[in-house]
């Protein structure tokens, strides 16, 4: 009874170019999303992708993303070629508003391709990842080691032998032997990475910041070369916070997932929840009450807004200025409270549903709203006279760790950092979804893309997200918050007990959770600190077979050597700072 | 030695001593609750009367504090530069005159001590930093001895204005002579204003901690110090803010003078008090400039005005 709710992808020319170019091995598979997906032979990918970079009628800057599916359990794989190991690229051209899905199919026996590094430098971290998590040999890459599990863990976590569970492996033990060995393979050896110990005139001092220190924002691991206080080279170690979500996405029930989901960017609360639940109603085929859209959009830009402020605090901080960071967990306090009137939770409310929200909104949530609306515009103005017009800030974080449009996108940088080098691209007006073609709001953006302007544009997206907010409040449509789909979560009960029928699909629906009709589904969404997307696999189960999860701060952290070269170890914390990561964001 | 005599006012040197020590502890509250009556918060309130023992807690607390010394620093040294640092802060009071007689010692090089005693201090700093032998310790070392050896140099030349202007080093002698004249802020207000950044350097509290820089160096020079031995280095820089405050008041304000019907240690113990406050005001409103900036802005900004306002004083002192 549940029928599949795959459509046929938009007819871009594209796919027929692809296949005049390398002949009939080139099949298109059909997915939920509009993205055409083109499945290409192995020997190909680094033709088709240069192909796609530079030469093609319309050029796809952007390696959005680049990972891997295990197919070897999957049943529902019609039309798509014979596959144990897919690698997948999704690629985008921003300057023509189009994206691509390139599939790759492998073997297990033969599971190695051609690195596309030297195509798109944001390649080499996803590569890294791949392999981490599937295995798979990247040939020519230039440091192919693993960067999210410890650098002697056993198997590839994403694998489906893997174990997902502490129940499905032996009790844990851990011996000194075994600490003093992984604590060895994490020590910092410069050769590794090609640097050399000394120069012809100065020994360089290699410094581990992190990941315990002050300004990294979490667990997060900066192996600086020094000259003097001078930053030769930086190799940037992340893995401290992953806490395997894709792998807990294939073991939770559609519904159950939601809640993790607010822990992936965990300052960007039900702004994560957004792009996961609109993936699975796109797959499920549901329509969204207006009503619930709205309220959606209200609660998103209220983190949105709070991720923002303490963006903000902590930036001017960063810099050494002590107070600006009170005065905003002050207002983020305010808003916490607001939020939490509405959801019962603050930083994480997990509070959006497959086909909806949780609940309605509770009495007098329009004035709470209404009055921070009226407040924050006066304290935002505060806040640039103590802040951002500062003189000595100004002097910290102006061209301090700057990089063009086309330098950000090469690093796969997306949302308020790309704004902040002058492209204008904001998914919520680019593509709106969730009835944000509705809203009045403009797009901030700044020129020089340098640490200074990162913060302006996100200081004038708090003031943007607030007219969002306010036009929310004041034209709030009437009508169900959720809709009234079989697969909604957790299903409407008011006929359950009228008949038998309605009972039993209740039951099956909040026992188990909806089963989703096999299909690919991939939804992107303006999140917080940039674009957030949840790629779902649904092999016809309760559970995702196959859970990617992008987001915008593993790029921006790749980029860190690259833009902060050369300069001071103060200004790699200005760098950093203005970066608006978390590592839960980066590690997932 | 120097030109003075055992007298009656050695009486001083104990009080004074635990008085600024003690002064510099219930500061460390002052300023935690000033700090968080302009941060929106609470700041210490729960021992005794609105928090005022707190300093109590945490001197307990530092002194039961497992005292660790880093096996791989240099043992001797590490242990010797938080008393340096302490030690030379306070000995620098045996100059301040509180009040008309009210002095340890009332030499004629005043001045010159609290500038020697002040350049000492800075060996501490570079000791700890370097015996520390931790990779930030170093830097905040290496930071602390470039920023201090820059500010020491028009430090003094800043100063060198009142001391023209009052023909005397003793700095009883600067307070008398501005008892006939206006206070020395105002024809040496350049001298003050540089007077203020060197001096703020030399503490290295806020906007110039680049040897510290908690969000760049973790805790900089100290960072490998605890218990008592990190309670001394706190300390000596809270004495360091009282010894500012008291000089700037001293050089600046007409130290004790004021109308008659208070004493004059009151008059001078308002002074300081008032800018103590204006300093914690500083260090809630301004960020940290970058080590280069702050080099930059000494030596080709700040150094040239102080050599200019010297010159102007000088041609000033001449034609009248």
């Amino acid at each position: 009874m549940n029928e599949p709710a795959t459509k046929l992808a938009s007819n871009d020319p594209i796919v027929s170019d692809l296949q005049t170019r390398y002949g009939d091995s080139c099949v298109q598979q059909i997915t939920v999303d509009p993205y055409p997906t083109v499945w290409v032979a192995r020997e190909h990918i680094r033709d088709v992708l240069s192909y796609l970079k530079s030469d093609a009628a319309h050029k796809y800057e952007l390696l959005y993303d680049l990972s891997a599916i295990d197919e070897r359990l999957r049943k529902h794989r019609d039309n798509q070629p014979d596959s144990e190991f897919s690698v997948f690229y999704h690629l985008m051209s921003l300057s023509s508003d189009r994206d691509i899905r390139i599939k790759v199919p492998l073997q297990d026996s033969d599971l190695n391709i051609d690195t596309v590094e030297k195509i798109y430098p944001c390649a080499n971290w996803y590569e890294r990842e791949a392999f981490d998590m599937f295995g798979i040999h990247f040939n020519g890459h230039p440091n192919l080691r693993r960067i999210l599990t410890p650098p002697l863990w056993e198997g590839h976590p994403l694998r489906k032998e893997h174990p997902a569970r502490a129940t499905e492996m032996d009790p844990y033990h851990r011996t000194d032997e075994f600490q003093r060995e992984q604590q060895e393979a994490l020590r910092f050896v410069p050769e590794e990475w090609g640097m050399s110990r000394a120069s012809k005139h100065t020994d360089f001092m290699f410094l581990n910041l992190g990941p315990n220190h002050p300004s990294v924002h979490g667990v997060f691991r900066i192996a600086l070369q020094l000259d003097g206080e001078v930053i030769v080279q930086a190799v940037p170690e992340i893995g401290y916070h992953h806490r395997g979500q894709e792998k807990m996405a294939e073991r939770q029930s559609w519904h159950t997932y939601i809640p993790y989901t607010d822990r992936i960017d965990y300052l960007g609360g039900v702004m994560n929840n957004l792009p996961y639940v609109m993936n699975i109603e796109a797959m499920a085929g549901i329509e969204v009450p207006p009503r619930a859209q709205v309220i959606r959009v209200m609660l998103s830009e209220m983190f949105r807004v709070a991720s923002h402020l303490l963006f903000y605090g902590t930036f001017a901080q960063d810099v050494g200025q002590m107070s600006p960071v009170f005065y905003m967990f002050a207002d983020r306090e305010r808003l916490f409270s607001i939020i939490e009137a509405i959801t019962g939770g603050r930083m994480h409310p997990s509070w959006f549903r497959i086909g909806g929200v949780c609940q309605d909104l509770p009495d007098g949530w329009k004035e709470m709203v209404i009055d921070f609306c009226d407040y924050m515009p006066s304290r935002m103005d505060h806040y640039d006279k103590m802040a951002l017009q500062n003189k000595i800030l100004q002097r910290r974080t102006k061209g301090i760790g700057a990089y063009t449009t086309a330098e950000g996108l090469d690093w796969g940088i997306t949302g308020p950092s790309l704004r902040a080098t002058g492209n204008d691209w904001d998914l919520r007006k680019k593509r709106p979804y969730s009835m944000y073609d509705e809203f009045d709001f403009e797009i901030p953006t700044a020129e020089s893309g340098d640490s200074f302007d990162r913060c302006v544009v996100r200081v004038e997206e708090i003031r943007q997200s607030l007219r969002i907010i306010k036009q929310c409040a004041e034209n709030m449509p009437s009508g169900p918050y959720k809709s009234e789909h079989r697969s909604t979560t957790p299903p409407l009960k008011e006929r359950t007990m009228k008949d038998i029928e309605t009972l039993i699909h209740h039951f099956l629906n909040v026992s188990w959770g909806p089963v989703i009709p096999p299909s690919e589904s991939e939804t992107i969404v303006e999140a917080t600190k940039g674009w957030t997307s949840f790629y779902s696999i649904s092999d016809g189960g309760t559970m995702a077979y196959r859970s990617r999860v992008r987001t915008p701060s593993f790029p921006a952290l790749q980029q860190i050597p690259f833009i902060s070269n050369g300069f001071m170890v103060p200004d790699l914390i200005a760098i950093i700072a203005s970066i608006d990561f978390v590592m839960a964001d980066v590690d997932r | 030695m120097f030109g003075f005599e055992i007298n009656w006012s050695y009486v001083l040197i104990l009080p004074v001593a635990l008085g600024v020590l003690v002064f510099a502890l219930v500061l460390v509250w002052w300023e935690r609750r000033l700090l968080g009556w302009w941060q929106d918060r609470l700041g210490p309130n729960r021992v005794g009367w609105f928090g005022v023992l707190q300093f109590v807690a945490d001197a307990i607390k530092l002194f039961t504090k497992d005292d660790w010394i880093p096996p791989f620093g240099d043992r001797f040294f590490f242990v010797l530069a938080p008393f340096v640092v302490c030690a030379a802060m306070i000995m620098a009071f045996v100059v301040v005159p509180f009040d008309e007689g009210w002095v340890i010692a009332d030499t004629n090089i005043a001045v010159l001590w609290f500038l020697a005693m002040s350049s000492l201090a800075v060996y501490g700093v570079l000791l700890g930093g370097l015996a520390s032998n931790n990779k930030y310790a170093l830097l905040g070392g290496l930071r602390a001895a470039a920023q201090m050896v820059t500010y020491e140099v028009f430090m003094g030349l800043s100063i060198l204005g009142v001391v023209m202007m009052a023909g005397s080093f003793s700095l009883s002698d600067i307070v008398m002579a501005q008892a006939d004249s206006i206070w020395y802020c105002i024809p040496q207000c350049v001298g003050l204003f540089i007077f203020i950044i060197a001096g703020l350097a030399e503490t290295h509290r806020l906007p110039f901690d680049l040897p510290e820089a908690e969000h760049e160096l973790t805790a900089g020079y100290h960072t490998e110090y605890s218990g008592m031995k990190f309670g001394l280095i706190m300390a000596a820089e809270y004495v360091a803010l009282i010894l500012l405050s008291c000089m700037i008041t001293i050089m600046f304000f007409g130290g004790w003078l004021g109308p008659s019907f208070l004493p004059g240690f009151v008059w001078f113990g308002m002074k300081v008090f008032i800018l103590i406050n204006f300093f914690i005001l500083l260090r809630a409103a301004i960020p940290r400039p970058r080590y280069d900036q702050l080099m930059s802005l000494g030596w080709k900004i700040l150094l040239p005005l102080s050599l200019l306002n010297l010159l102007a004083t000088g041609a000033v002192l001449l034609l009248i």
